[in-house]
């Protein structure tokens, strides 16, 4: 072989088809890659949910499943709700300043993440790594907490806390605070998770 | 090959047959080659016997696999209900199965020991960095296929793992949700990722895996196999043969050996399958018996114990943990920069990268740095061949303080293995923080660390007293 001269002409034809299959190969590989998107039908679930909301008692919380993901209404105490500027100093993003398009729409930009300051409507899916948080509403040192833990949320996956409004704690794994997704009140005790303004 | 061989006159139907066969297929020779004729070193320990054992645990996974395939249905609606059938109604399906999640533990267990072994003795050393590479890359694809198998029963562990590992890639910046989008093939963990894994855990990843075992077995014999004391014994050769002096035959000294352990190992294998093939949770989490449920994750979510270690390092890098880090980082450089000897440029260089290594790990979130240490905690492996420089390969003629730097090593790895099974803590997370930072130091100064000490001299050949 390594007596033998090189074909300089034949060497760049090797070359040259050499790149064209290897374009020909990139082109044939962009419909099985497009294959992992999500499907026609995936895409096209997703409608909004509507929430009978009335028989929700103070302190308490209801789940619904929209678009596959849990959604939580919280329905919080006066008292729950006062401690909440208590905790901007504790939190990493006590205004939601952080991506707000994305997690905080305009009108659930305040104290309590909400457009009714009682209730709390957020998507219970940590912004970390997506497992759901578990409620700890009782106040009080308990396992994986701090001893004056006021209430909230526990990642179980990851450790981070959240308050009573979906906040983050600081140097908690989770990044931002829970989102809170586009809803509206249709009337005092029928809510629209899904969409913000009617249509 | 040239001519035609015949075989000699009077042979049997046997001998006939298989020199025929030897003109059209190089079979005899692949025998002499790979066991007849392939000569392993004679004074192979008890550390020997974990690359035979791992051969024969994938051979059962893939068949117990092939057989579980026949009744499991990949379908979110079924899948659940598919692997009760198997294990109530469908004979002997509770062993197949049991055998099939047993095993993967048992993989685990066999990998991780075969991989320490080449560790103490310096198995990844020149001329065995290949050897080393296709073997990290097997266990790469074990963790593939781990991760990918567990989601298939679609359990509650097996749902809310796959969340979390799927989600990891979403914290990559800029392209990560699309990413992790492309990976689920759905807004949430569903059908189509169900489906998809099903078809990386049955087909795409054996057939890489089964490359990279060829790969592994024909590097390993093309430069021979290392000993526990790291002396080359091919260059201690008979003058009359040409074969290595301290050399056996693979087959059948070495066979004959893995066969006793492999019926040992059976025996432990089969106690567990029969009596405790949950494991204690730990094999199979007690959790992934409750059919996935994605509007509720369980109290306590870990991973199964393989991936523990890697996932306490996830949890613990936390804000105060990037903040370590840029510090080290930063350290690191001016200790360079002020002692290391570089040139101007060089110098230049260094401050320039870790300014903007620093600046990268301030601007992106600590979640997403968490990703990159879990991702190159296993990548690290891949650079040990050329981190560690000590003069001598093996634990045995290093000086006694590497020994202890192993076993701090080891004692930190299971530590937090520990951990990442256990509930988030705060001692918890501090620990793992510490024994992240010693996983890394441990590879990352072996330039500097494995240089330093007296080391032992080391024999011309091996160390062998016959029993």
């Amino acid at each position: 072989m390594s007596e033998q001269k090189i074909d300089g002409g034949k060497r760049t034809w090797i070359i040259a088809s050499g790149c064209a299959g290897a374009i020909g190969a990139g082109f044939v590989a962009v419909p099985f890659v497009s294959s992992f998107q999500p499907s026609e039908r995936a895409r096209a679930a997703g409608a909004p949910v509507e929430v009978d909301i009335g028989g929700l008692k103070p302190g308490e919380k209801l789940t619904v499943e929209w678009r596959g993901k849990p959604v939580w209404v919280v329905r919080r105490t006066p008292e729950q709700l006062a401690e909440l500027p208590k905790l901007d100093p504790l939190l990493a993003d006590p205004k939601s300043k952080r991506n707000p398009d994305e997690f905080t729409p305009e009108y659930a930009r305040n104290e309590n993440r909400s457009r009714k300051p009682e209730y709390l409507v957020v998507v219970g899916i940590c912004t970390h790594l997506g497992c759901s948080p578990s409620d700890k509403f009782v106040p009080g040192a308990q396992a994986s907490l701090p001893d004056n833990w006021p209430g909230g949320f526990l990642c179980p996956c990851h450790g981070s806390t959240f308050d009573m409004a979906g906040r983050v704690y600081k140097d908690k794994p989770a990044p931002d605070n829970l989102e809170v997704p586009p809803h509206m009140y249709l009337t005092d005790s029928r809510l629209l998770i899904g969409e913000a303004t009617q249509a | 090959m040239a001519e035609l061989q015949s075989a000699p006159p009077g042979a049997g139907a046997g001998q006939k047959l298989l020199t025929w066969v030897d003109n059209r297929f190089p079979l005899s020779k692949l025998y002499k080659e790979h066991l007849s004729e392939y000569y392993a070193p004679k004074n192979f320990n008890i550390w020997y016997v974990f690359g035979s054992l791992a051969l024969l645990v994938l051979v059962m996974q893939i068949l117990t696999g092939i057989f579980l395939t026949m009744h499991y249905k990949p379908d979110a609606a079924k899948a659940f209900e598919s692997v009760e059938y198997i294990m109530r109604d469908v004979p002997w399906g509770w062993l197949v199965r049991y055998m099939h999640s047993t095993g993967a533990s048992a993989f685990f267990i066999v990998v991780y020991l075969h991989m320490f072994r080449g560790l103490i003795y310096g198995s990844y050393r020149k001329p065995r960095e290949l050897v080393w590479l296709f073997g990290c890359g097997i266990f790469l694809c074990l963790m593939a296929e781990a991760f990918m198998g567990y989601l298939l029963p679609w359990g509650q562990m097996s749902y809310w793992g796959a969340q979390v590992i799927v989600n990891l890639f979403a914290a990559v910046p800029f392209i990560g949700p699309d990413l992790a989008l492309l990976i689920r093939g759905d807004f949430v963990v569903g059908d189509a990722t169900l489906n998809r894994f099903f078809s990386f855990h049955v087909i795409a990843v054996p057939l890489v895996l089964l490359g990279l075992v060829a790969a592994h077995i024909i590097a390993l014999h093309e430069v021979g196999s290392n000993n526990p004391d790291g002396v080359e014994i091919k260059s201690t050769k008979d003058d009359k043969t040409g074969r290595p002096i301290d050399g056996i035959p693979f087959q059948p000294y070495y066979t004959v050996h893995d066969i006793f352990v492999s019926s040992v190992f059976l025996f432990i294998f089969s106690a567990v399958v029969f009596f405790a093939p949950e494991g204690g949770g730990y094999f199979l989490e007690f959790n992934n018996f409750i059919e996935a449920n994605p509007l509720k994750t369980p109290a306590h979510i870990a991973p199964v114990w393989y991936f523990t270690p890697y996932y306490s390092m996830l949890r613990a890098t936390t804000d105060i943990m990037v903040n370590i880090l840029a510090g080290l980082l930063a350290v690191g450089a001016v200790l360079a920069i002020l002692r290391g000897g570089f040139r101007t440029l060089g110098k230049i260089v260094i401050a320039v990268a870790a300014i903007i290594a620093v600046a990268a790990l301030k601007t992106f979130d600590a979640k997403f740095w968490g990703v990159v240490i879990m991702g190159g905690a296993v990548m690290i492996l891949f650079f040990l061949p050329w981190l560690d420089r000590s003069p001598v390969r093996s634990i045995r003629y290093r000086p006694d303080w590497h020994k202890y730097l192993y076993a701090a090593f080891v004692i930190f790895f299971l530590a937090l293995g520990y951990l990442g099974s256990q509930p988030p803590s705060a001692t918890g997370n501090y620990v793992s923080q510490i024994g992240t930072l010693v996983y890394f130091g441990f590879f990352l100064l072996m330039p500097w660390w494995s240089r330093v000490g007296t080391f032992k001299p080391v024999p011309e050949r091996v160390t062998f007293s016959a029993h």
